[in-house]
Parts: C-alpha cells; sequence; structure tokens
C-alpha cells in the first residue's frame, strides 16, 4: 500500500498565538529589547559624559523629563518580568544533588532572590 | 453507578486514499465519568465506526503508543480522563508529526533521532563477564533515574515550537535520553553522543520554551535536561579553548 503522510503547515509568524504557554514565551522573549534598549541608553550616556559637564547635565535633564522617566519604568518592568522568568527555572538548569536528595527547587530560586536583593541594596548603597 | 454523560467527539479524520486533506467527523458517544478519551475512541471503533484509526497498547500510561492533540493539548488518551472535559472534546494527530491516517502519526523521524543518540550504556572499559556487574550506588541511580522515565510518547516534540518550525531539531526526549546514558556512572560515550547532541541542530535549536516539560506525563522534564546539556556543553567549549591543557 502506497503512503501519502500529511503535513500540517505551522505559520512561521504566527505560531505562537496557538497556545498561552507560547505567549509567555514570547513576553519573555521580548522583554530583553527593553534590555537592549536600555544598554544602548547607558552607551548615549557615556558619549554625552565624554562631550564635557554642559552636554552631560543635558542628558541628565532629558531623562528626568517625563518621556525618560516612562522610558525607565517600561524598562524596570521589563528587566523584573525577564530576570523573574529566568529566576523561577532555574532549579532545573541547575540542580544540586546532595546524597541521593535533590535541594528543592524553592531553596534554589530564593537564593538567586536573596542575592538580587542584596546586590541591589549595596548598589542603591553606592549611589546615594 | 457511575454517571453516563454524552459527549460530542471530534475526531481527525484523514484517509491518503481518498482523502486530499484530513477533515473533522463527529460522533456522539455515551460517556461514562471514570472513562478516559482513549475508552471513548475505543466505542466509536466497537460501535460506531470500525475505520478510525489510532495507535494505543496498555492503557496505563507506559507504552507511550497513545499521544494524540486533546482540545490542542498534547495528551496521553489513557491518562486524559472524560470528567476533566465538557461534552464536546476534539481529537487530533500529535502536531508538529506527519499523519499517516486518521490519528496514527509518522514517527520515523523520533525513532531515528532517539538512535542517533546512542541511547544504551558504552562501558567505560571492557569488562569479562567475570568480573561482575557494574556496580552503582543510590546516589549515582538518582543523578538520572527521572530521565529512565521517558515512555517516548512524542508528547514533547508536539508541544516545541522550535520541532514544529525547525523538524531537523534532535528535540526533547532524544536529548534527554543522551542526558541519561551521560550523567549514568557506568557510561563512557558522552563523547560519542556529543556529536550529535551539540550541534546545531542539537541542543542549540532549544530557546528554552519549556513546553515540554509543562506536557511530559511521567515528568521527565526534558527542558531540564536540555538546560544542563546546555552548560555543559559550554564548559567543554571554553576547556578546549581557553584550556587546552586540560584533559576532559
Ligand atoms: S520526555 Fe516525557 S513527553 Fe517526551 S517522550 Fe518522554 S515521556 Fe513523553
Ligand atoms: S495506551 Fe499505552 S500509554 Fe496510553
Amino acid at each position: 500500500m502506497s503512503r501519502k503522510p500529511y503535513i500540517r503547515e505551522i505559520s512561521k509568524t504566527r505560531w505562537f498565538l496557538r497556545q498561552p504557554r507560547y505567549m509567555r514565551y514570547m513576553a519573555r522573549e521580548v522583554t530583553c529589547i527593553f534590555i537592549f534598549a536600555y544598554t544602548f541608553l547607558l552607551i548615549v550616556a557615556l558619549a554625552r559624559l565624554s562631550q564635557g559637564p554642559d552636554a552631560f547635565q543635558e542628558f541628565l535633564n532629558a531623562l528626568r523629563s517625563p518621556l525618560g522617566v516612562l522610558f525607565n519604568l517600561a524598562v524596570l518592568i521589563a528587566a523584573v518580568y525577564h530576570s523573574m522568568s529566568w529566576f523561577n527555572v532555574t532549579p532545573q538548569a541547575m540542580p544540586i544533588q546532595q546524597g541521593e536528595e535533590f535541594v528543592p527547587g524553592s531553596i534554589i530560586v530564593g537564593a538567586h532572590y536573596g542575592a538580587w536583593a542584596v546586590i541591589s541594596l549595596i548598589i542603591l548603597f553606592l549611589g546615594v | 453507578m457511575s454517571e453516563e454523560r454524552q459527549i460530542q467527539l471530534e475526531v481527525l479524520r484523514y484517509n491518503p486514499e481518498t482523502d486530499s486533506q484530513p477533515r473533522f467527523q463527529t460522533y456522539t458517544v455515551p460517556c461514562v465519568n471514570e472513562w478516559v478519551v482513549l475508552d471513548a475512541l475505543n466505542y466509536v471503533k466497537e460501535n460506531l465506526d470500525p475505520t478510525l484509526s489510532y495507535r494505543w497498547s496498555c492503557h496505563m500510561a507506559v507504552c507511550g503508543s497513545c499521544g494524540y492533540m486533546i482540545n490542542g493539548e498534547p495528551k496521553l488518551g489513557c491518562k486524559a480522563f472524560i470528567h476533566e472535559y465538557g461534552d464536546h472534546i476534539r481529537v487530533e494527530p500529535l502536531a508538529h508529526f506527519p499523519i499517516e491516517r486518521d490519528l496514527v502519526t509518522v514517527v520515523e523521524d523520533f525513532i531515528a533521532k532517539l538512535a542517533s543518540v546512542k541511547p544504551y550504556l558504552i562501558p567505560k572499559e571492557d569488562k569479562p563477564i567475570s568480573a561482575g556487574e557494574f556496580k552503582q550506588t543510590p546516589a549515582e541511580l538518582m543523578k538520572f533515574k527521572q530521565y529512565t522515565l521517558c515512555i517516548n510518547c512524542m508528547l514533547c516534540y508536539a508541544a516545541c515550537p522550535q520541532y514544529g518550525l525547525v523538524p531537523e531539531f534532535l528535540g526533547p526526549a532524544a536529548i534527554s535520553m543522551a542526558h541519561r546514558y551521560n550523567q549514568d556512572s557506568r557510561d563512557g560515550g558522552r563523547d560519542q553522543r556529543q556529536e550529535v547532541v551539540a550541534s546545531d541542530e542539537g541542543v542549540w535549536e532549544c530557546s528554552f520554551v519549556g513546553a515540554c516539560s509543562e506536557v511530559c506525563p511521567k515528568h521527565v522534564d526534558p527542558a531540564g535536561a536540555l538546560q544542563q546539556v546546555k552548560v555543559a556543553s559550554t564548559i567543554d567549549w571554553y576547556k578546549e579553548h581557553l584550556m587546552p591543557w586540560v584533559k576532559k
């Protein structure tokens, strides 16, 4: 008997609309655009700094404008979502075995959040 | 007595001899709540339409042959209870695989990929039988036990959008199986497996959507295995390029 398998085509551009879990994945991936944008902003900051104090002051003022604040807020939200989505999967990528048991995932995730909090506090402390 | 409920069972049909494309056919099935979707399919086959084709064997989530898309989600037909669904259940062949006939998919691709990772023990050194068995501690067993639970049901391939888009991708179960043997203290075959596993179509095709682990009926966590393989392969790369004097 001859075979004639049928192949179902998948949309290359809209595949992620099929499933909520694909959309969650896309959300995680899209947040890195914001992180890229912020990295770019830091490079602009360096460029302005190299042009002297006036130029840098102008840059700082622009950051304090409503648009600048809005941008920073959007990046903050995106970065928090991005980091959390990665923290939450660390037990899968880095399981820790002790004897016959695995360290519970909540401890590995918790350690990441703890380290995050400590580093944020240090940066805050150095900043003020 | 168990409650009986009329279910509209919508099944994707495809007959390669007469159809140019698949079509849905709906059957009205009197179900008992304790039934699983596979029971409903068997009811159709026995009472309504003997031409319906689908794979199954064990009816106890062991053989891995009854994977279907049930209401769009990859599931084992023998583990998907009717009481978890409404009165309308849609059953389709596993996504991302070509359809052979009705719910039967073409699985050669997966079988070939599984074989390509050498899913068997490759002992570190030859040992005559008289030298006795290879011993293993419970802790050494724990390191890979979870991956031995895979039943090759391919639900993870049906869930993986990457496999759907790039059919060359070695995929979750095959790589997890390679990882299972790599993690085995008795095994010495990792270098041989890495040629396939660490290739472009291997683990690096994975972008960690994580869908495979969400649908796996055996809690193998293939997504976790793949990330661990990535970490180990990255360490290999650094060792090779930055510390060539270090022996693997
Ligand atoms: S890893 Fe899980 S979903 Fe994939 S084939 Fe094995 S048992 Fe099935
Ligand atoms: S029939 Fe064997 S796994 Fe469902």
